[in-house]
């Protein structure tokens, strides 16, 4: 279908296919077998300015916005989706700088994260707190001209990778998801270190780490946005970034029916194509239209922010939704049509169906999508909006 | 630095089909592509750009749509593009090809270093690069693998032969001209990619540098192409077993054209 994209998101796309056909298609089974960060490619895509897309052009960027993070993310997954998260958590990571930051802190950590000579990530999850995540337990006490933190975040994607932390801490825990503020974190900091490296199913090219704050002072400039709205900051964030996983799953599932189509096109069983029979057809039909279904729903999300008009969390959370689920079916449809081969690791779609699993589950369980869908819906009939 | 990358629009070989009846190549309908070997001596004129500074003008001497692949190069990082083209200038061979493109680079002036491909894939000639040194009187280090340092005075280059490698000191200005294996040439960037869509090259005629009819174009070029013809299928050789002194007797037969003794 034709998306009538501008010629700089086709450059982009171009750009994205290249990086995909010559750097990452050749690698990404050796980086999921030995569960290796793809540091080579991070600087392949910086040098060909992908990281400049989410962020202004007074901040070293290009200020392409969202629809172009998903361009580059869908078609960066298309070939890896742990490749293509390690890249696209970095936006999520200097989300709450670019919504809330002042002006000395956009000036400050986004031009080393355009020009790709640093990396980003952000951290909410921890041990006791995943969707319910008002019940973080890191704390950030004020001490003079310092905040203390103490605590651990889990599941930190780019964990270890990244230079430039945000963080989201309590600082005034009797006051539950209003006592919650978000700081930035530099590697260095005293007191910050790495911890637990996880073994994971897919996305195994990605980094997903622990970490660490004891007593780690953080300069009270490193504030974002004011005490007590870190939930705000949080929140904003992931509605932000969603369609961004949203686009992580139209892109695996689209490599998984890349494969599907190729392999169905040339094996052979009773005499003929596989690709002959209905009971395959129909497979690939669904499959086709629903990545179709996915892709538009999500470009028109990433519209509708770019507009930057209006709420749209709940859009935002409808693609999330619907683009993992469909990411979920297709690629286990792929390996249904390789057979007994999509099963084995000489073909890439078991790895696919692997890296699809986690996009119904991180940046808000789908469960939890659905509340927040459920919940908008809810207030919107009750003002009478429907 | 002022780097020039001398680069040439090829017919894509590996889509171009052969009439067997007529003996030549049918280009129709097939893709122009960036000469793939000039893809490596562009990375290596980005590479030093990029760690001394200055500048890398490309240069393609061809018909107006070889422009495209001045876009192409400046979508990877050139600064500058120029567009040898003009009527006088058809039928060049690689003599008048290489004197007209080191007019152009006489022309700018103050260049560093000339990078070229190994070769062309269409012509294969190789000769392209060794006659711009020789037309500008600059020295030349051909079928360079890598190069090991530059300075603002020389460079040195490795030289991949037959028999080894070759490490050789040259002092600038020079022409090289790089083999695939000194780099892995970069992917377009967005921000080159953007510049690229609205760069348009300088345009050089003959007159522009000074080149009269006998030294450019088809009365420039002394190469007369008399006929082009496939190579005869060689014999097929023979394979002989024994001992290495059977061996000998038997070679010593072949050569001295015997009846086998066998
Ligand atoms: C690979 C990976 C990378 C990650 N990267 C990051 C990162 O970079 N930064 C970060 O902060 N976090 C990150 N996370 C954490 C991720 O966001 C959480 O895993 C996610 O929010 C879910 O939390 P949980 O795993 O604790 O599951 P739980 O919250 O314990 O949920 C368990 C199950 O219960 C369901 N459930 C929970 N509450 C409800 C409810 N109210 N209604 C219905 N069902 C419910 C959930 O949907 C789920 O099925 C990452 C996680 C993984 C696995
Ligand atoms: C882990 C593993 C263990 C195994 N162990 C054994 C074993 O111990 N012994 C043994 O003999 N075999 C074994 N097998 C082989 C297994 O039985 C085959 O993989 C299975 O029969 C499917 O065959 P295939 O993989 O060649 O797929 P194909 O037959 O090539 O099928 C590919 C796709 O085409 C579809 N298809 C094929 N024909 C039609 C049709 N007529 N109409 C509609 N759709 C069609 C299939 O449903 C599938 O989706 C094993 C396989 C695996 C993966």
């Amino acid at each position: 279908m034709d998306y009538m994209l501008s010629e700089d998101l086709m450059a982009i796309r171009d750009i994205c296919a290249e990086i995909a056909a010559k750097h990452i298609r050749p690698v990404r089974a050796q980086l999921d077998e030995e569960n290796r960060f793809p540091r080579e490619i991070m600087g392949v895509l910086a040098q060909s300015d992908l990281f400049t897309i989410y962020i202004p052009e007074a901040y070293g960027g290009t200020g392409m916005g969202s629809l172009a993070l998903c361009v580059a993310t869908e078609e960066l997954s298309r070939a890896c989706g742990g490749i293509a998260v390690s890249y696209a958590a970095n936006a999520l990571g200097a989300m709450p700088i670019l919504l809330f930051g002042t002006e000395e802190q956009k000036q400050k950590f986004l031009p080393p994260l355009a020009s790709g000579e640093k990396l980003c990530a952000f951290a909410l999850t921890e041990s006791e707190a995943g969707s319910d995540a008002a019940g973080i337990k890191t704390r950030a006490v004020r001490d003079g001209d310092h905040y203390v933190l103490n605590g651990t975040k889990q599941w930190i994607t780019n964990g270890g990778e990244a230079q430039i932390y945000t963080v989201i801490a309590m600082t005034d825990p009797t006051r539950g998801a209003r006592g919650a503020t978000a700081f930035i974190v530099e590697e260095g900091t005293p007191g910050f270190t790495y911890g637990k490296k996880e073994d994971k199913m897919g996305i195994r090219a990605s980094s997903t780490r622990e970490l660490v704050f004891e007593d780690c002072r953080v300069p009270a400039e490193n504030l974002i946005s004011r005490e007590g709205m870190g939930f705000m900051v949080a929140m904003k964030t992931l509605d932000n970034s969603r369609p961004g996983v949203a686009a992580q799953a139209i892109g695996i599932a689209q490599g998984a029916l890349d494969e599907a189509l190729v392999y169905a096109s040339g094996r052979r069983q009773f005499g003929q194509r596989i690709d002959s029979f209905q009971g395959i057809q129909f497979m690939l039909a669904d499959m086709a239209t629903s990545i179709e279904a996915a892709r538009a729903l999500t470009y028109s999300v990433a519209r509708m922010i770019d507009a930057g008009k209006g709420r749209f969390e709940k859009e935002s959370a409808m693609a999330k939704v619907f683009a993992s689920d469909v990411a979920m079916k297709v690629t286990t449809d792929a390996v249904q049509i390789l057979g007994g081969y999509g099963y084995m690791k000489e073909y890439p779609v078991e790895k696919m169906m692997r890296d699809a699993k986690i996009t119904q589950i991180y940046e808000g369980t789908n469960q939890i999508q659905r509340t927040v869908i459920a919940s908008a819906l809810i207030r919107e009939t009750a003002a009478g909006k429907r | 630095m002022k780097f020039v990358v001398a680069v040439k629009q090829v017919p894509d070989t590996a889509e171009v089909r052969i009439d067997h009846e007529r003996g030549t190549l049918i280009r129709d309908g097939v893709p122009s592509i960036l000469n793939p070997f000039d893809t490596y001596a562009l990375e290596e004129a980005l590479k030093w750009r990029d760690t001394l500074g200055g500048t890398v003008t490309v240069i393609t001497m061809g018909p107006p749509q070889a422009e495209a692949v001045l876009t192409e190069a400046i979508s990877m990082g050139a600064d500058e593009g120029i567009l040898l083209t003009d009527r006088a200038f058809a039928g060049s061979d690689t003599w008048a090809t290489s004197h007209t493109i080191a007019e152009a680079v006489r022309k700018i002036t103050g260049v560093d270093a000339v990078f070229c491909g190994k070769q062309a894939i269409d012509g294969d000639t190789a000769q392209t690069g060794p006659g711009i040194a020789a037309s500008l009187d600059w020295p030349q280090v051909t079928f360079v693998g890598r190069v090991r340092e530059m300075t603002d005075r020389s460079m040195v280059c490795e030289r991949y032969v037959e028999t080894g490698i070759q490490v050789l000191r040259v002092t600038l200005p020079a022409v090289i001209t790089v083999l695939k294996d000194a780099n892995v040439p970069r992917i377009p960037s967005l921000r080159g990619k953007m510049r690229a869509r609205t760069f348009k090259p300088v345009a050089w005629g003959a007159l522009d540098l000074g080149l009269t009819p006998g030294e450019t174009g088809l009365e420039g070029s002394p190469t007369k192409v008399v006929t082009t013809a496939t190579p005869e299928a060689r014999a097929g050789g023979s394979i002989h077993r024994g001992t290495p002194g059977e061996l000998a007797s038997i070679m010593a037969d072949l050569l001295l054209g015997r009846e086998g003794t066998r």
